[in-house]
């Protein structure tokens, strides 16, 4: 109880001062006290759970839409693509300008700033979530639903979202992950002139960056390992284990014990019968008999009409060309074409550290996932700790990794690398470890029996079998290596700077010029590499992998 | 109870999907079926002969093409109240409890939660599923989940109960059993129903529980006989007149399609328009082969062989039917009899045996044929399999076409008549002299 009036104390104190002005004291401004940092804590966790809110928001409406409606189907799930390669990080700039100018000299407009960036980097896997699920609800049960006589309001809750939560919640647990970095990398911002930093952890670390304070940096650490402890333990690990039960198997699997929060939640009275309630408020809800349509629904084939297909498809064509158009418009006073060229040439070398990136970790994680999966008491201690690698901001790394290049007067262009993958490596360790703790128990034996071993066990029997987890960590953490290029190629440390040569960089420095057609450039340009990356070389090994490695 | 009032009528229905390029695929044609109070009745055919489509129509999930659908004498528009549906696959949620996937039906009604809870009570009870109210589907065997199907379908007290061939996913101890269980609470008048339909691939099946069976041909499905089964309740599946029902089904459901006159103006059929069934080239050996030892000795008797090979009719009869088109054995009034042929392939060794499935497919399969000519008369020996699904999609549906194809590459591969490259796509001469 004490915890829980706790945090609504909390929160209220902390909603009251969004409405301060931004000029007022205390507002934006941040102590190096370590005593500071639980305050500082809260704050940025409230920050990513109000955009965790706003991407479930996000994911239902434009999930649902796009998976619902096939013309929006045709126009949202491209867009969303898209949006799901684009470094959003470039953007924080025009976002904070506009939220600013939203709510002109209040902290809301900063607040809103960060948690759009934050909302950003976990709404597009999530809405993807969704839409898949939509799409592949069994249709034996949508059948069962309507001749059932459900609602469309009824199927969707009963049918649909329950299919859709195990997969969603993983998602939102990857988002979350996915969160940490941005949050830290959006609290303290820059445009033009002048800089603003909102109480966080990520201002903190920002703050003792500026002042060479590493004892502050380290003490931002332990805050930070301490916040994302209790978040999973708290509500990751049961809801995790409580979505297991949503899982579409017909067959009962070996069941992992109860998390211990869960357990809490199940055996402790009061909050079992709050539990209670809210269950059947959420059950009374989605049994509510609201219908969307009217008419009869019967699957008969609607041949759909060539004519608005047509329509539909020369509007999205007119509006494609009239965004061409303004951005030529705009990149043309200010951009030549030497600036593009320079930008892919930039890309070419982020693209080279991303690529070589990817093969060192690989080289480095595969054969310890392996060993590690192929132990199911390793791989069960294991998983969690890369998991919360995963979720660990890696940017916090970066100060006593740029104390080191520094001291050592060491190359940035090749020291600094390392700093991109060091936050995204983890899933491609999860993945494989994920992967041979799935592989065959007969295979194994059978190559046992055949004395498969060595090199043409890894050839023939390991590498095959883990390929499709493999592919999937690694579309993540090549995606994630790209983005964490516009922060990890530029580092400074109190009046230190150091810039290795790259497309990260490129964006880094015009965001901080306030140069906005470059940032706008440097973007474009970097997703366009990621897009390219997907399409030309993990995709088709993933279409691959799925088609060929996998039985049945 | 009135006389037999007419609970739902089908006149005149037509299922036909549409096709770009060419005829449209005709799923069923021209089926009338009337239902009363009071009798279980059976729609009996093959795989692919549209049983399950009309039962989609009569449930209101699927709309004909053309003619009309009369549930209590007004035009049905989607699913009807008082019809409930029991599913092959079980369709439950897997999310829910034995208890709220029964009460699903009744809560999409709005129906209250006290009388909810009470009703779903009474039909766990009358199933069998006392005890199992908090289980979770998936701790439930096949059977167990069935009967939770059947609690859901029977809670909503429907008028017509319909069942999409509710035991064929069961084992066979386990299908009887609730077979009989359906049976005895039907005679004594305890389920909630008044007229039961269900479509089922197994003949046994549909003399045992049903008053009328409409057996269904194929391509187009139509309702080849109606027949009346006369047997009280309980049945004896040994008793010689039950038998000789059975067998006489055989005998209607191998019966050679009448040669439908055809208007001068329809198009000739197409050679390729023969959608060939998966079945093995190693079923087919051994097929043969038992057919040749004893105690057949070149013929057996259909019901019987089925019996003894514990197969169902949609097992036996695609193969069957597979060696006829391949001139290796003969199909007749329930019998099925080895030719020449048949019997040079038994006694034949490996080599010899793919010589002659080579000649045969070369001879009656005109698709096998027509891949092998174009192969040899290209350079370099290759050939898409695209073209030739292209083309197979002309005469049926894609589905078809694609288990036509399959069937194809491996008949062919096993007669080294030409070989298959799984991931170009693409049928080639390589390795074959």
């Amino acid at each position: 109880m004490i915890c829980v009036f706790g945090a609504l104390v909390a929160v209220a104190h902390i909603a009251r001062g969004t409405l301060v002005p931004i000029d007022a004291p205390g507002a934006t401004e941040v102590g190096l006290d370590p005593w500071n940092l639980p305050e500082y804590a809260v704050r940025t966790t409230l920050r990513m759970f109000a955009a965790l809110v706003a991407s479930l928001l996000f994911t239902f409406t434009y999930g649902t839409a796009a998976a619902k409606s096939r013309r929006a189907g045709l126009v949202l799930v491209p867009i969303l693509d898209i949006l799901q390669s684009v470094p959003i990080l470039g953007f924080l700039t025009f976002t904070v300008v506009f939220f600013m100018n939203l709510f002109p000299g209040q902290v809301l407009g900063l607040e809103l700033a960060s948690i759009f960036a934050i909302f950003t980097s976990q709404a597009w896997n999530m809405a993807f979530s969704l839409y898949q699920s939509l799409k592949t609800v069994p249709s034996d049960l949508n059948e069962a639903t309507i001749a059932f006589h459900l609602t469309g309001w009824q199927r969707f809750w009963r049918l649909e979202v329950p299919f859709a939560v195990p997969g969603l919640v993983w998602n939102t647990m990857m988002s979350m992950s996915g969160g940490w970095f941005f949050v830290v990398a959006s609290e303290a911002v820059s445009v033009g002139d002048n800089t603003w930093k909102l109480p966080g952890i990520g201002s903190y670390v920002a703050l003792a960056l500026e002042q060479r304070d590493i004892a502050a940096v380290l003490w931002a650490i332990a805050a930070m390992l301490a916040v994302i402890l209790a978040y999973d333990q708290l509500l990751f690990r049961p809801l995790v284990a409580w979505s297991a039960r949503f899982k579409f198997e017909t067959t009962a699997g070996a069941t992992a014990d109860d998390p211990w929060m869960l357990r809490l939640l199940r055996r402790t009275r009061m909050l079992q019968l709050a539990g209670d309630r809210i269950g059947d408020l959420v059950g009374a809800l989605g049994g509510m008999r609201l219908s969307f349509s009217t008419g009869r629904r019967q699957t008969n084939e609607v041949a759909p009409s060539r004519a608005v297909d047509i329509a539909c498809a020369v509007l999205m064509g007119a509006v494609l060309i009239w965004i061409g158009f303004m951005a030529v418009g705009f990149a043309s006073d200010t951009l030549a074409w030497a600036d593009l060229l320079e930008a892919f040439e930039l890309g070419a070398i982020t693209m080279l550290r991303v690529a070589v990136l990817m093969v060192l970790a690989s080289v480095i994680w595969v054969p310890i996932g392996v060993w590690l999966g192929l132990r199911p008491v390793w791989a069960r201690r294991a998983q969690p700790v890369a998991q919360f690698l995963a979720a660990f901001p890696a940017n916090l790394l970066f100060p006593p990794v740029v104390l080191f290049i520094v001291h050592f007067h060491l190359s940035a262009d090749i020291w600094l690398t390392p700093l991109m993958v060091l936050g995204t490596q983890w899933y491609i360790l999860f993945n494989v470890i994920a992967g041979a703790a799935a592989f065959p128990g007969d295979l194994r034996e059978a190559a046992a029996n055949f004395r498969v071993g060595g090199w043409l066990w890894w050839r023939k029997v390991m590498l095959p079998g883990i390929l499709t987890y493999y592919v999937t960590g690694a579309i993540t953490a090549s995606g994630g290596s790209w983005n964490a290029a516009i922060v990890a190629e530029v580092a400074s440390w109190g009046d230190t700077k150091l810039v290795a040569h790259g497309l990260g960089a490129y964006i880094a420095g015009a965001t901080d010029k306030g140069d906005m057609p470059r940032v706008v450039l440097g973007v474009v340009v970097m997703s366009a590499f990621v897009v390219l990356f997907n399409r030309l070389l993990w995709r088709p090994l993933y279409a691959f992998a799925q088609r060929r490695l996998t039985l049945g | 109870m009135d006389v037999d009032p007419c609970l739902l009528e089908v006149r005149g229905c037509r299922q036909a999907y549409h096709k770009e390029a060419s005829a449209d695929l005709v799923v069923l044609e021209d089926v009338d079926l009337t239902l009363r109070e009071g009798e279980i009745v059976a729609l009996l055919g093959r795989s692919g002969s549209g049983k399950s489509t009309l039962l989609r129509i009569v449930s209101g999930l699927l709309k004909p093409t053309s003619g009309d659908v009369f549930w209590r004498g007004k035009a049905l528009t989607g699913p009807a109240d008082g019809v409930a549906m029991v599913f092959q696959s079980f369709a439950l949620f897997p999310w829910l409890t034995v208890q709220e996937n029964v009460e699903l039906g009744l809560e999409a009604r709005g129906v209250s939660r006290v009388e909810r809870e009470k009703r779903a009570e009474q039909a766990i009870d009358l199933i069998g599923l006392g005890g199992f109210e908090s289980a979770y589907p998936k701790e439930l065997s096949g059977g167990m989940r069935q009967r939770v199907g059947l609690a859901r379908a029977l809670v909503v007290y429907p008028d017509l109960l319909l069942m999409d061939e509710p035991f064929s996913a069961l084992d066979v101890l386990t299908a009887e059993t609730l077979r009989t269980d359906l049976i005895d609470l039907w005679s004594d008048g305890k389920l909630p129903v008044k007229s039961v339909l269900m479509v089922t691939h197994n003949i046994e099946e549909a003399v045992l529980m049903c008053d009328r069976i409409l057996v269904f041909s194929s391509n187009p499905g139509r309702v080849a006989s109606e027949l009346t089964v006369p047997f009280p309740h309980p049945r004896n599946r040994l008793d010689p007149a039950f038998r000789q029902m059975v067998d006489d089904i055989y005998a209607l459901m191998t019966r050679r399609p009448v040669a439908v006159p055809k208007a001068a103006t329809e198009t000739p059929v197409s050679p390729l328009a023969i959608p060939l069934q998966r079945v093995g080239t190693n079923l087919m050996s051994g097929l043969m082969e038992t057919m040749a030892g004893e105690p057949y000795l070149g013929r057996a008797d259909l019901p019987a062989l089925a019996g003894s090979l514990q197969y169902e009719v949609d097992d036996l009869l695609p193969l069957g039917e597979t060696l006829q088109l391949l001139r290796f054995a003969l199909l007749e009034e329930g019998d099925i009899m080895l030719t020449d042929n048949g019997r040079a392939f038994v006694d034949a060794d490996t080599d010899e045996r793919k010589r002659l499935f080579a000649d045969a497919l070369r001879a009656y399969v005109p698709l096998v044929a027509m891949i092998r000519q174009v192969l040899d008369e290209r350079w370099n020996h290759r050939a898409s399999a695209v073209r030739f699904r292209d083309e197979l999609e002309d005469h049926m549906s894609p589905d078809y076409a694609d288990a036509t194809l399959r069937t194809v590459i491996g008949w062919g591969r096993y007669a080294e008549i030409f070989n298959y490259d799984e991931e170009a796509e693409q049928f080639s001469l390589d390795d074959i002299e």
